[in-house]
């Protein structure tokens, strides 16, 4: 521009160029984020992590505790996330009993539940599970980065967590699941 | 037929900026004396054709006419006719015509009312602001019509969003629009300014009355929107650090800084570029976030209509205006010269300490916004929440809380510690004292310090009232005054909400008792409710606090039926000391009603102190634009005494 620097400014340009600047990298993010592929599935950060110690009592009467230990060793493992007064829960149980029937060995930690509530939900909806573990505080469930039920985490052999799966098993993913478990014990 | 007239005007708004803008290049050539005329007079007519346009629109929606395709998608014949009113706005394309209503009617007033700045300054603004009308003109006849028909008329309409069926969402969305699109103002004076190079006290005080003005408007939307949040979305929570609520922070955090340093270059003619600069960042802020929510680059809770092509024209007026401006910035600040010089410790240097640690946050808040698209760049997927925000936010906050404390007590120029030291002791132990008590009490440290901070500010606040006279304290004073207790006493009660809420979930059959925090809570009954389009299971809960008398709350849990929906509408009862809060859940297989409770002392404070802080705004805005009055009729006496005599 034709603008004569009077008063001789003291500064010369480099800072004032430097907003310029900063809003261009702003536009080449988000130029990038208007066309990469539009993919919603959140990858769990914990994938490639062991699952951490935790130690939870019975929540139900016919079943074992959970322990990290129980993990390690043997073959892998699901671990499903879930409550009696979650309704999606019980929109998967079919799943996980097909899941069980395929030969997958579940273990279940039950969220912020009641015995009773959780018997009845049993009941009702079919028992799947080797274990259920009781979270009363969502312990573990916040240890293993799951932020809602129902979630459905893939554990292989050395109790390293291999796959999250966020929401209610479809029927669709049944195979999808057996698949991960069957490459988690490879 | 409506609709036709609607958009035909809509068209020849649009023309008349472009006029505006040609005669306006014109008329800052050396020969252009001949177009600075027309500036003015089309400025004014495109506001109102803008406005006629809108009610074309409104009058749509009132009359619910299922033919127009914005109506059938939005609308429905059997709302009340308050939502039919707010459902033109409730949308993507009412949103967007509102959004050039508001831009276009503010200018068209500029033109009308402005008498300050030289006349060429003025028209390079009104071109500038034509020249950012246009591109939203070209984004709704191009890409969002909202006056397009259906090939058929619908038989119904298909609703709005149940959640947005509140009275407080209703205004909600308006208020901070015009707050948004009000910084367009301050943009294009500072481009004029930039334009012409004419950055001075005239510029400030000109600039000041909109900036302020956007900036009450921001203040109250954003607390009605939190209140909002926190009252019908039933999580208890009154902010989620989600990216519409950070698209609204951001340009206030911008607009607060613009609002101090406008202050400064008024009064002492320092801060020229800094000025400009911020002129420019608040409203690329409006438009930045306007972009982040509307192109569904970031998810958010607030699933507005996404639509990627939209993204990419906003984007496209995104790269034009921000770009633009910033060039111009580049390439004319140098010669903007500096202004006048001030002390370490100073008023003008606690202005700029301040306007650091805004834009500071400012800039945590956006890079927290953008962090979870730049890190899925580099392939990794997160979402980024408060255990970011809030700690890496009160990094810049809590200096600043001090320093507004210490600031107003600060001569202009030059000053010693040392005068204000004493003063300021009483505050400052109080502080202290109250950090140190929460602190011992188990309270953690960011809530302890919040509210240690808030107190001794809330104090300090008041102490440039100390001495003086206090009927014939100029009101931007009491402004000033008024707002920094208001973010006090805001910031004492998200520390208390943080500090002390209790929260309870629980399984009850009728007639059992639950006791959170001092109230014992008995669940009555359950009853089936009807309102105008919805149904609802309605809770009725007995309230003692501290074993007194019943108040009775009635949560519900609301079904709609067009569109299909539900929502929460949480019962509050609140006292002195805090709010009770009950959310109705669902009913479990045994009969048992899952019920939510918190009990949060003194958290009515966040919104008291925000409504404080636009009070404080609305208090100044009056003091000044009374002073500009006063002045404007002193002169026009004189050139009227001058005409007669010339006579």
């Amino acid at each position: 521009m034709s603008g004569p620097p009077s008063s001789a400014p003291r500064k010369p340009g480099l800072a004032l160029w430097l907003p310029l600047a900063l809003f261009a990298a702003f536009l080449a993010l988000v130029v990038w984020g208007l066309l990469r592929p539009d993919n919603r599935e959140v990858a769990s950060t914990f994938i490639g992590k062991p699952i951490p110690a935790f130690d939870l009592p019975p929540a139900s009467a016919d079943r074992p505790g959970l322990t990290r230990a129980q993990f390690v060793g043997g073959k892998p493992r699901l671990l499903n996330i879930f409550a009696s007064w979650c309704g999606p829960c019980a929109v998967e149980a079919p799943q996980l009993a097909q899941l069980a029937a395929a030969g997958a060995e579940i273990d279940g930690v039950a969220i912020r539940d009641r015995k009773d509530d959780l018997a009845r939900f049993l009941a009702a909806n079919g028992n799947p599970f080797a274990r259920i573990g009781q979270d009363d505080l969502s312990k573990v469930q916040i240890g293993i980065g799951s932020s809602g039920v129902p979630e459905t985490f893939v554990v292989d052999a050395r109790g390293v967590i291999r796959y999250q799966h966020i929401g209610a098993i479809m029927p669709d993913d049944v195979p999808m699941i057996l698949g991960k478990l069957k490459e988690a014990g490879q | 037929m409506i609709a036709e007239l609607g958009l035909a005007i809509l068209w020849m708004a649009a023309a008349l900026a472009v006029l505006q803008l040609v005669a306006g290049a014109l008329a800052l050539r050396p020969q252009g004396a001949g177009m600075v005329g027309v500036v003015r007079p089309v400025a004014v007519a495109q506001g109102v054709l803008v406005a006629l346009s809108f009610a074309a629109l409104i009058t749509l929606f009132v009359t619910t006419d299922l033919s127009v395709k914005l109506v059938a998608e939005n609308s429905h014949s059997a709302k009340p006719l308050i939502f039919k009113i707010a459902g033109t706005w409730g949308n993507h394309e009412g949103s967007m015509l509102l959004w050039v209503t508001i831009m276009s009617l503010a200018g068209g007033f500029v033109a009308l009312v402005e008498r300050r700045l030289p006349e060429k300054t003025l028209i390079a603004t009104l071109a500038a602001q034509a020249f950012v009308s246009l591109g939203f003109y070209a984004f709704l006849l191009l890409a969002s019509n909202p006056f397009a028909r259906l090939p058929q008329p619908a038989p119904e309409g298909a609703g709005l969003n149940p959640l947005l069926q509140d009275i407080g969402l209703a205004f909600h969305p308006p208020t901070l629009y015009v707050g948004y699109v009000g910084l367009s103002i301050a943009f294009s004076f500072a481009v004029g300014a930039l334009i012409t190079r004419d950055v001075g006290p005239a510029f400030a005080r000109a600039m000041r009355p909109w900036v302020l003005g956007a900036w009450i408007f921001l203040t109250v939307g954003i607390t009605a929107g939190s209140y909002w949040a926190y009252y019908t979305l039933g999580w208890g929570g009154w902010w989620f650090w989600d990216p519409v609520e950070n698209a609204s922070l951001m340009p206030w955090l911008a607009a607060t800084a613009l609002l101090h340093s406008v202050s400064v270059l008024a009064a002492r003619n320092a801060l020229r570029a800094w000025t400009v600069m911020l002129g420019v960042i608040a409203f690329s802020m409006s438009m930045v976030g306007t972009f982040l929510v509307r192109s569904g680059i970031l998810t958010s809770v607030h699933a507005f209509a996404v639509d990627p092509a939209r993204g990419s024209f906003i984007l496209a007026l995104l790269a034009i205006y921000i770009g633009g401006a910033l060039l111009l910035f580049a390439l004319r600040a140098g010669t903007v010269t500096e202004g006048a010089r001030f002390a370490f410790v100073s008023r003008e240097a606690a202005l700029v300490f301040n306007n650091v640690m805004l834009c500071g946050i400012l800039g945590i808040v956006l890079v927290g916004t953008l962090y979870p698209l730049l890190t899925e760049a580099f392939g990794v997927k997160v979402s980024v929440g408060p255990p970011y925000f809030n700690p890496v936010s009160a990094i810049f906050a809590f200096p600043m809380l001090v320093v507004m404390a210490v600031g107003p007590l600060l001569r202009w120029k030059d000053d010693r510690g040392g005068r204000v030291a004493p003063v300021l002791a009483v505050p400052a132990l109080l502080a202290v004292a109250v950090a140190g008590a929460a602190f011992a009490s188990g309270v953690n440290t960011l809530p302890a310090l919040g509210l240690g901070l808030g107190a001794g500010l809330a104090l300090a606040s008041l102490l440039p009232l100390r001495g003086r006279n206090l009927r014939r304290t100029p009101l931007p004073v009491w402004g000033m005054v008024v707002s920094h207790l208001g973010l006090a006493v805001a910031a004492m009660g998200m520390a208390s909400e943080s500090a002390f809420s209790i929260e309870k979930l629980a399984a009850l059959t009728p007639g059992e008792t639950r006791q959170v925090g001092p109230y014992a809570l008995t669940l009555d009954r359950i009853d089936p409710v009807a309102g105008p389009n919805w149904t609802a299971l309605q809770a009725t809960v007995s309230a003692r606090y501290a074993g007194g008398d019943a108040v009775v709350l009635t949560p519900q849990a609301r079904v709609f039926a067009n569109p299909p929906g539900t929502r929460t509408e949480s019962a509050l009862k609140t006292r002195w000391n805090g709010q009770l809060y009950v959310v109705l859940g669902e009913e479990g297989d045994d009969g048992r009603w899952q019920m939510r409770f918190w009990w949060k002392p003194f958290v009515p404070l966040i919104w008291l102190g925000g409504l404080l802080v636009g009070l404080g705004g609305l208090l100044a805005l009056v003091g000044r634009v009374a002073r500009d009055v006063k002045r404007l009729v002193a002169i026009d006496k004189i050139t009227f005494r001058r005409e007669r005599q010339g006579r």
